[in-house]
């Protein structure tokens, strides 16, 4: 194979470059693609007014449950309104409940819209502390102005349980 | 009184590690074996220093001394002993203790165990190790001190997070910690390797106990992480890519990728520059990792111990260390000396093949978990990466590694023969082809890629007894020769035997669990019931108990398959009045290798009769997915106890003319 380089050396280097290059490629393609179709984004109810994502395609619904909304249906379905400052949208969810969901809190609902205009959740997300905001919602209820939860506490008052590794509630 | 003791040997501590680095620095510029003996001592002083301070955290949470500040926001007086003890390092503060501990005590270790290493080598090892325990335990001391006092004690204290008032999760971050940690002395050897610009089959042999110590512990770590998630959370599954699973999983690459290359390094001299890269990555990837977790820079389902403004400061080290780290790599790693060379078929490149495999799936790993940061700095937008990005790349990847896994241990170093390979194999292959057909044919409903899992975790096993029956020639000279060759074998051959087969196991657990699981969930009023899979629940009942901590509401479910009973289940749902928190306790009813997972969902009135949540997971061959990190752990424990390894050998082996 003369159209191979003389020096060891450099075989060794373009054998390396030979194994490595297929992989790499492989890999970014794999990458790209499949960021392109499982990364969801983040939405409060006035921002999904906004940006309109098409019904089917996952996001996550951020904000605050309204009170009084929270209707438990004895076949386990749940469904609830999620607002913000502005705007607000209807949750539906089949399943289990985390355990600290509450009206007035916090919560992240994975899922999508539906043709109906009503957010078929797949998961709720909230936390075991009842202190605890959803580092998306607490930032969006930031720039609305509605979040004012940052007055310091006594440090063993304010890490309750952020401190433990826990604070962990997910439903499927 | 005691914890102020505690938070005395601290600092003590800290100042020992500063003196640790100043001396052992010093001594190596100036060739002094006095002052490396003395950073030597200042190295076991500060591992005794944390030591204390550790035993006095303990000693507060024991006591229920709520006027320390950590204790009364992890800790309450009718908690069980266990979790008392575990509290110690349930919390920001105390895990981090922990982490300074196992720090501080590796270093201990190194000097201890490192006798036989050249004094240049030695020196800068352990001032880099001073370095590293410095700087975490000035973290420690000055924004992370759990011993620190509060003015008012509360009369009772907030109690530990529920969740993990578990067994398998009071024992997971010692063995996580001590893999996570372990990775900083070969971090600190390669460091030093730089320093003094030497990488040879020495080098390599002196980091490979330490990178297989910490590989081994780090596995049964991340397994018991996954199955405390698995049967403490109640989600029915056992890994989600969620950041934090991500930060465990990629130190644990990189040192895979480490362990392999080592070898090459050790072997054949070869790979040096690339050994010392991983040594150096495999740390850095553990740093990483602590500050994903703390800083809550991602959004993650296991929320621990969050605190950005600290997250900041654990930015900053990670800078600092990797930064200085892979500087110094950048600027000396080119004069390294090249190794040998070897052929395209060889067991080298085989390892090669394994690095770039294993790098490559590290790298997307890390691409996923840092993806949504590196999204929300460009465009502000927040977004997540769910798992089937990691599904759809990592899979593959780990896929072709698997798939060349069985070929790597029979090729010959420097020039392989690929044909005797697959001669070595065709049975092997066989196997796995009429396993994956057999399994595709059979087990219904029929599933093309579950059954192509199933066939390679069959190829995986059946290559890793494929091997030892080479190595021990059986068929082909008398079996009571063979069975002798079999004792005969080094440890480090059985090792790398049960770490594949583990990795077979885990394969073939974790294809038919993903591939036949089943799922259902619904209402029941007590007497009612719902099905998944083959079984037939029935909710018979629902008691209240009283716990230690928690009142809970217990269910009693009967299971039955085509009519006969089968077993029975008693998940609970547990109130914490401590904490106000709800969870829930799974109940597993274990078939075979397979599991049975019932959760009891929360209580709903529907007219008039109170009705229940119930979910149920069919979880086929579970088991496997826990039993193979654990027989993968195994073997690098038993490649560990090595004769070659072991202590003195290679001092005997210096002391021959080379």
């Amino acid at each position: 194979m003369s159209w191979l380089p003389k020096s060891p050396k450099a075989r060794r280097r373009l054998t390396l470059v030979a194994a490595i290059a297929p992989v790499l490629a492989i890999a970014v393609a794999l990458a790209l693609w499949g960021l392109k179709d499982s990364i969801s984004f983040f939405y409060t109810p006035s921002q999904a007014d906004a940006a309109k994502p098409p019904p089917g395609r996952s996001i996550q619904l951020g904000g605050l449950v309204s009170p009084g909304t929270v209707v438990k249906h004895p076949d386990g379905r749940v469904d609830f309104v999620v607002a913000d400052k502005i705007s607000a949208d209807k949750v539906s969810f089949q399943g289990d409940l985390p355990d600290l969901f509450r009206e007035g809190q916090g919560i992240v609902a994975v899922g999508a819209f539906r043709q109906d205009g009503v957010f078929e959740a797949k998961q709720v997300l909230a936390k075991h502390d009842e202190k605890y905001m959803p580092k998306e919602v607490a930032d969006a209820l930031k720039k609305q102005g509605e979040w004012r939860g940052d007055g310091k506490m006594p440090e063993y008052q304010a890490a309750p349980y952020a401190a433990p590794a826990g604070g962990k509630t997910k439903t499927p | 009184m005691i914890a102020e003791l505690g938070a005395f040997a601290l600092t003590l501590a800290l100042a020992f590690a500063a003196a640790q680095l100043a001396l052992s620095a010093v001594g190596r510029w100036r060739r002094s074996t006095v002052l490396a003996a003395a950073a030597e001592g200042a190295a076991l002083a500060s591992f005794a220093g944390v030591a204390l301070a550790f035993a006095c955290l303990i000693h507060a949470f024991v006591t229920s001394d709520f006027s320390v500040a950590n204790v009364a926001a992890n800790s309450h007086t009718e908690k069980p002993l266990l979790y008392k003890v575990a509290g110690a390092w349930g919390s920001h503060e105390g895990s981090m203790l922990l982490w300074c501990l196992a720090l501080t005590g590796y270093g201990a270790a190194a000097v201890v165990f490192g006798r036989s290493l050249p004094r240049g080598l030695k020196a800068s090892m352990v001032a880099v190790q001073g370095g590293l325990g410095m700087v975490f335990l000035a973290y420690t001391v000055f924004a992370s001190n759990p011993l620190s006092r509060i003015a008012m004690p509360p009369v009772e204290g907030r109690s530990l997070n529920p969740l993990l008032q578990d067994p398998a999760l009071a024992i997971h971050p010692p063995f996580l910690y001590a893999g996570y940690v372990g990775m900083s002395v070969v971090f600190s050897l390669a460091v030093a390797a730089l320093i003094e610009g030497r990488v040879d089959t020495a080098w390599a042999r002196w980091i490979r106990p330490w990178a297989l110590a910490a590989w081994s512990l780090l596995t049964v770590g991340i397994t018991l992480g996954s199955f405390w998630a698995y049967y403490e959370l109640g989600w029915g599954g056992w890994w989600f890519w969620d950041p934090v699973e991500n930060a465990s999983f990629m130190p644990w690459l990189a040192a895979t990728a480490l362990l392999h290359s080592a070898i090459v390094t050790e072997k054949r001299g070869a790979l040096g520059g690339w050994t010392l890269f991983l040594s150096l990555a495999a740390f850095s990837f553990s740093m990483l990792g602590a500050f994903l977790v703390r800083s809550g820079v991602l959004t993650s389902v296991h929320a621990f111990a969050v605190d950005p403004e600290r997250g900041v400061l654990l930015l900053i080290i990670l800078g600092l260390t990797t930064g200085g780290a892979f500087s110094l790599f950048a600027w000396r790693a080119p004069k390294l000396a090249q190794g040998g060379l070897f052929a395209p078929v060889s067991r080298e490149s085989a390892l090669v093949l394994n690095n770039i495999l294993l790098a490559a799936a590290t790298t997307t790993v890390l691409l996923g978990t840092l993806y949504p940061l590196i999204r929300q700095a460009i465009t502000g937008d927040p977004i997540s990466v769910g798992p089937p990005y990691f599904n759809f790349t990592f899979v593959p990847l780990m896929g072709a590694l698997a798939v060349l896994l069985p070929a790597g241990p029979l090729l010959a170093w420097k020039r392989g023969d690929a044909r005797g390979v697959t001669q070595r194999l065709w049975i092997a292959a066989l196997i796995a082809v009429g396993v994956a057909l057999v399994s595709y044919a059979v087990v219904s409903p029929r599933k093309a890629l579950g059954a192509l899992g199933i066939g390679m975790g069959a190829w995986l096993i059946a290559g890793a007894l494929a091997e030892l029956v080479e190595r021990t020639r059986l068929f082909r000279i008398p079996a009571a020769e063979s069975l002798r060759r079999l004792f005969g074998l080094p440890r480090g051959a059985w090792g790398m035997t049960f770490a594949h087969l583990g990795l077979g196991v885990f394969v073939l657990g974790a294809c038919i669990e993903t591939g036949w699981k089943a799922e259902s969930a619904e209402t029941l009023r007590i007497g009612q019931s719902l099905d998944v899979g083959a079984y037939h629940l029935t909710l018979d009942a629902i008691a209240d108990v009283d716990g230690p901590n928690y009142d809970a509401e217990r269910a009693l479910i009967h299971v039955a398959r085509a009519g006969k009973p089968v077993c029975t289940g008693a998940p609970e749902r547990r109130f914490y009045p401590a904490g106000g928190q709800t969870t829930s306790e799974v109940a597993i009813c274990y078939r075979g290798p397979s599991h049975l997972y019932m959760v009891l969902g929360d209580r709903r009135d529907a007219a008039g009769a109170p009705v229940w949540l119930v979910r149920a997971y069919w979880n086929p061959w579970a088991t496997l997915i826990f039993l193979g990190p654990v027989i993968m752990g195994l073997g690098g424990l038993i490649s560990l106890s090595d004769r070659r390894l072991r202590l003195g050998v290679a001092r005997r082996r210096k002391e021959q003319p080379a």
